[in-house]
C-alpha cells in the first residue's frame, strides 16, 4: 500500500571531498513499522540519518514526505515535519529536571517571562505515562543511563513526531532495560509512528523489527521483511561476502591444559566486590558476565590495581604478585583494555605509533630515556600488520581511523608489552561486524599461543561465542561459572540476576 | 579478513602537505612577510642594533614561555609567572643586600620559586583544585610578597659584582650572553620534549589524562612536575633580569603571564592540553616582538600595541580552531 509510506528517499547522494558517503541510495519507511537499518561503520547509515534530520544537505536525490517532495534544510525543519532523532550520545542537561529537559525546545519558543514548572511537570508526567515511571521533577543527573535514554525518547515524542530515529539506543542498556525499550517501541509503532532503528545487534533486529534495510559502502543493498530471512543473510549483505563463522572455533578438548595462568583468591575492596576467587587456565578464553553495576569491570580493574584499595591474593603463572600501582601490573605482564575506548583507552589526537608505545616507552627508548622513532614506528608497524590494521601513515592521529581500527590500535598497545595476560573490557564495542570477527580470531590465536585472555562483555552472544568458560558476577560476588554447552543466555542470565529460570520466564 | 571499508578521510599526505599544514610554517611565513614589509617601511628595522634589541627584548621572557608551553601541554596553566619572576628578583636582591653572596642568593631565590611551583602542584594534584584558581591566588600572593619585602620600591643593587652582572649584560663575541642562555634553554627543552620518555608522558597526560593513567603513567606526578618546572624557569628568568637591570623591581612582570600564554598559544599549544611545541611557542614570541618593534618604529602609539597584540592572539586562535574543525 503506497499510501502507507511516510518517507521515501530516492537516489540520494552525498560526498565529503573525495569520499562518497552515499551513492544514490533509496529508502522507504511506512507508517507504524519498526524498520532496522543495518550496515557496518562507514556504510552510510549515519550520513543518511543526518540527511533526513536536515543536519546534512544531500548533493542530489529526492526526499518525499507524505507524498510531497520536501527539502529538509535544518533540524528545526525536520522537527516541524515530525521527525524525531534520538542520537546515540545522550545530549541532556544533567543539572536540570527531566521535565525541563523534555520541554527545552518548547520553553525556547515560549513567550511567557516566567517558567511554569508545575505545568511542565504535569505535561511531562502525561508523556511518561506511556513510557515508564520516571519522576519528571528529578534531575537528569540522578537517572540511570537507560532512563536518560527514555528521557531522550520522551523529548522526541513531545514534538508530535511521525518518524522516530533511534541510533543504537541499546548500546548502554542492560538486556532487561533493552526489553522494556522494545516494548515501548512496539507500542509507539502500533500508534502509527514509524521507527527507524539502527543497531549492530542481529538478535535485536530479528526479535523486534518488521523490516530491515542493509547499506554497504554508501550503497543501498536490499530491504527485506525480517520473517523472510535469516540473520546470516543480513550479515552477508552487510559485509558483501559470506562469513561462515562469526566466531572462531573454541578450544579443542585435546588442548585443555591444567596450567594456571591467573589465580585470584579472596579479592575484596569492601565496597563494590568482595571475596572474589577464580582461576584462568592456559589456552582458554575466560568470559566475565554480569549486569551493569554488578562489579565485573571493577574486579578486573582491582586485580590490575587500576583503582581502589584492594586486598586478596593474586598470582600470575604461579608467582604471587605484590602490586601497588597499575605500572607494576604492566611490568608483571598483566594489562587491561578499557571499555571506554575514547574516554580512557587511547589518545585520539596523537599519532598511531605514539599510542601503541604508551604502555612501556622504555621499550622504544635508549637507556638514557631518549625515544628512538624508528623503534617506535617499527613496533607500531609490526603490531599493526599482525592485527591487520588499516591506516594511512603511522604518524596520522588515531581519530582518523574507523572504530574497528581504533580498537586495533588499542589492542596493539596491549600487545606491545608482550603481555602474559590481557583483560579485555568490551573488546568489540562500536566495532563493525567484519572487524569484530577479526578481533575474536586474534583473541583466540593469542589464547592458543599461551597468552591469558579474559573477556568482559555485556553482549551475551559475544561472550557465548568466544568464551570457553564464563564467570558470572552478581552484586560484587561470583554468582557461578558455566562451561562448554552450559554457556547459554538462559544460564548466564539466571546466574547474573539470581532469579531461577521460571521466574525469568514469568 | 578486513572488509572493504571506505578509505579513511585522508587524501595523500606528502611531506610537503604536512609541512604546509604545520603551524610553524605559517608563523615563519608571516614573520618573513613582516620582515620584508618592515625593511621597506623603516631603514632602521633590518639593522644589527635593532635586531639585537628585539631579541634581547624577548629572550628572557622566552625562557618563561618554555616552561609555560610544557605546562600547557600537560593540561595546566600558570597565571603567576610574572609575579614569581619578580619575586625571584626581590628575594635574591634582598638577600644580596643582607650581605649574602649573589650566587648563593640567586640559588636560594630559584629554589624558593621552585618550591612555590611545588606548592601549586600540591594544590592541583592532591587537593584537586584547578590550575587557574591556584595560580591566580599565587599570582596575587607573590606580588604582595614582593611589595611587602621591598616596601614597594625597587632595590638598587649597585654593588653587584661585575661577574654576576655579566650574565645579564655581558657578550660573547658580538652576541649577548642572555641570548646564548635563551638559545641553550630552548634547544635543550625542545630536544627533551620531542625525544625523551619523561616529556612524552607530558603529552600523554595532557592529551587524555585518564587514558594516560590507564597506560600506567602517574599523571599527578607529571602535572606536579610541569607545574614546578614552570615556576622554576620563571625564577631563573627573574635572576637574569636582575643581573641585566642591576636592580630588583617588585612591580616587574605585570601582565607578563598574558604575553607568555599568548605566545605559546599562537605557537600551537592547546589550552586543553596534549599539543604544542617549544619551537612554535618561540616563533609566537618572535612574532609578538616583531609586531611590537614594528609598531614602535612606525611611531604607533603604545596604547595601540596592546589592542593589536590581543587581536593577533584572537586571530591566531580562531584560524587554528577553524583548521582543526575542518580536519575533523
Amino acid at each position: 500500500m503506497p499510501d502507507d509510506v511516510i518517507l521515501r528517499i530516492s537516489n540520494v547522494s552525498k560526498s565529503f571531498g573525495a569520499i562518497r558517503a552515499l551513492r544514490g541510495v533509496d529508502f522507504e519507511l511506512r507508517r507504524g513499522e519498526i524498520h532496522a537499518l543495518a550496515g557496518e561503520n562507514g556504510a552510510g547509515k549515519s550520513t543518511l540519518m543526518n540527511v533526513i534530520d536536515g543536519i546534512l544537505k544531500p548533493d542530489s536525490g529526492e526526499i518525499v514526505w507524505d507524498g510531497k517532495p520536501v527539502r529538509i534544510s535544518s533540524p528545526t525543519k525536520a522537527q516541524k515535519l515530525g521527525i524525531g532523532f534520538v542520537h546515540q550520545e545522550i545530549a541532556l542537561c544533567p543539572d536540570v529536571s527531566v521535565a525541563e529537559n523534555i520541554y527545552m525546545s518548547t520553553t525556547n519558543i515560549s513567550r511567557s517571562f516566567l517558567m511554569d514548572y508545575k505545568g511542565l511537570e504535569a505535561k511531562a508526567r502525561n508523556v511518561f505515562r506511556q513510557l515508564s515511571d520516571i519522576d519528571p521533577s528529578v534531575l537528569v543527573r540522578d537517572l540511570s543511563i537507560s532512563n536518560q535514554q527514555l528521557v531522550e525518547i520522551a523529548k522526541a515524542l513531545t514534538l508530535d513526531c511521525k518518524v522516530l530515529i533511534l541510533d543504537e539506543p541499546t548500546a548502554a542498556l542492560t538486556e532487561k532495560e533493552a526489553q522494556v525499550l522494545f516494548g515501548i517501541m512496539r507500542r509507539l509503532a502500533d500508534s502509527g509512528i514509524a521507527i527507524i532503528y539502527i543497531s549492530h545487534r542481529m538478535v535485536e533486529i530479528f526479535d523486534n523489527c518488521d523490516r530491515v534495510t542493509v547499506f554497504r559502502d554508501g550503497q543501498y543493498i536490499t530491504t527485506c521483511n525480517v520473517d523472510e530471512i535469516e540473520p546470516a543473510d543480513v550479515v552477508n549483505a552487510m559485509v558483501g561476502r559470506v562469513i561462515e563463522n562469526l566466531y572462531p572455533d573454541k578450544q579443542a578438548l585435546a588442548d585443555k591444559s591444567e596450567d594456571i595462568i591467573l589465580d585470584v583468591q579472596g579479592l575484596t575492596d569492601n565496597k563494590r566486590f568482595s571475596d572474589v576467587s577464580f582461576q584462568l587456565k592456559k589456552g582458554e578464553i575466560l568470559g566475565i558476565a554480569g549486569l551493569i553495576g554488578s562489579g565485573r569491570s571493577e574486579i578486573v580493574k582491582g586485580i590490575c590495581r587500576l583503582d581502589g584499595d584492594v586486598s586478596g591474593d593474586v598470582s600470575l603463572n604461579g608467582e604471587p604478585l605484590d602490586l601497588k600501582h597499575y605500572q607494576d601490573s604492566i611490568a608483571a605482564g598483566m594489562v587491561y583494555l578499557s571499555e571506554d575506548r575514547k574516554g580512557d583507552g587511547i589518545f585520539l589526537d596523537m599519532p598511531i605509533s605514539n599510542n601503541v608505545s604508551a604502555l612501556k616507552l622504555e621499550q622504544v627508548a635508549s637507556p638514557l630515556g631518549l625515544i628512538n622513532r624508528e623503534l617506535e614506528d617499527g613496533q607500531a608497524e609490526r603490531l599493526g600488520n599482525k592485527l591487520n590494521l588499516k591506516c594511512g601513515q603511522l604518524s596520522d592521529s588515531v581519530s582518523s581511523l574507523s572504530g574497528g581500527n581504533q580498537q586495533k590500535v588499542a589492542i596493539a598497545k596491549m600487545l606491545s608489552v608482550n603481555p602474559k595476560l590481557i583483560f579485555l573490557d568490551e573488546p568489540t564495542r562500536g566495532v563493525d561486524v567484519g572487524a569484530k570477527a577479526e578481533i575474536h580470531r586474534i583473541l583466540r590465536d593469542l589464547a592458543r599461543s599461551g597468552v591469558g585472555i579474559v573477556v568482559i562483555s555485556s553482549e551475551l552472544p559475544e561472550l557465548i561465542g568466544v568464551s570457553d568458560r564464563v564467570l558470572v558476577v552478581r552484586e560484587g560476588r561470583i554468582g557461578g561459572v558455566v562451561e562448554g554447552d552450559m554457556i547459554t543466555e538462559e544460564n548466564i542470565m539466571h546466574l547474573a540476576s539470581g532469579l531461577d529460570a521460571q521466574e525469568l520466564m514469568a | 579478513m578486513e572488509i572493504a571499508a571506505p578509505a579513511p578521510a585522508e587524501p595523500t599526505t606528502s611531506t610537503l602537505h604536512k609541512l604546509l599544514r604545520m603551524r610553524e610554517t605559517g608563523l615563519i611565513a608571516i614573520i618573513l612577510v613582516m620582515f620584508v614589509i618592515m625593511s621597506f617601511a623603516s631603514p632602521y628595522f633590518l639593522t644589527w642594533v635593532n635586531m639585537r634589541a628585539m631579541v634581547m627584548a624577548f629572550a628572557v621572557e622566552g625562557i618563561v614561555v618554555v616552561g609555560m608551553t610544557i605546562l600547557l601541554i600537560s593540561g595546566g596553566i600558570d597565571l603567576s609567572v610574572g609575579s614569581v619572576t619578580a619575586l625571584s628578583m626581590v628575594i635574591a636582591g634582598w638577600l644580596f643586600l643582607q650581605g649574602i653572596d649573589p650566587w648563593v642568593a640567586s640559588a636560594i631565590a630559584i629554589a624558593a620559586c621552585t618550591a612555590i611551583g611545588a606548592f601549586m602542584g600540591f594544590f592541583v594534584t592532591r587537593v584537586g583544585l584547578h590550575h587557574f584558581i591556584v595560580s591566580l591566588a599565587i599570582m596575587v600572593i607573590a606580588r604582595g610578597a614582593c611589595l611587602l619585602g621591598t616596601g614597594g620600591r625597587p632595590l638598587g643593587l649597585y654593588t653587584l659584582p661585575p661577574e654576576f652582572k655579566f650574565i645579564g649584560q655581558g657578550t660573547i663575541g658580538p652576541i649577548p650572553l642572555v641570548i646564548i642562555i635563551f638559545l641553550v634553554v630552548v634547544l635543550v627543552f625542545d630536544f627533551m620534549l620531542r625525544r625523551t620518555t619523561v616529556f612524552r608522558k607530558v603529552f600523554y597526560t595532557g592529551s587524555n589524562e585518564k587514558a594516560a593513567a590507564y597506560s600506567g603513567i602517574r599523571t599527578k606526578k607529571v602535572i606536579f612536575l610541569t607545574t614546578t618546572l614552570c615556576s622554576a624557569l620563571a625564577g631563573f628568568a627573574g635572576i637574569i633580569y636582575m643581573a641585566r637591570f642591576g636592580s630588583a623591581q617588585p612591580t616587574f612582570g605585570l601582565g607578563m603571564e598574558l604575553n607568555v600564554i599568548a605566545a605559546a598559544v599562537i605557537g600551537g599549544a592547546s589550552l586543553t592540553g596534549g599539543s604544542g611545541t617549544i619551537f612554535g611557542a618561540i616563533l609566537g614570541v618572535v612574532l609578538l616582538s616583531v609586531v611590537s618593534s614594528s609598531l614602535a618604529l612606525l611611531d604607533v602609539s603604545v596604547y595601540w600595541q596592546d589592542i593589536i597584540r590581543g587581536s593577533i592572539l584572537l586571530a591566531a586562535v580562531s584560524v587554528d580552531h577553524y583548521l582543526h574543525k575542518k580536519r575533523g
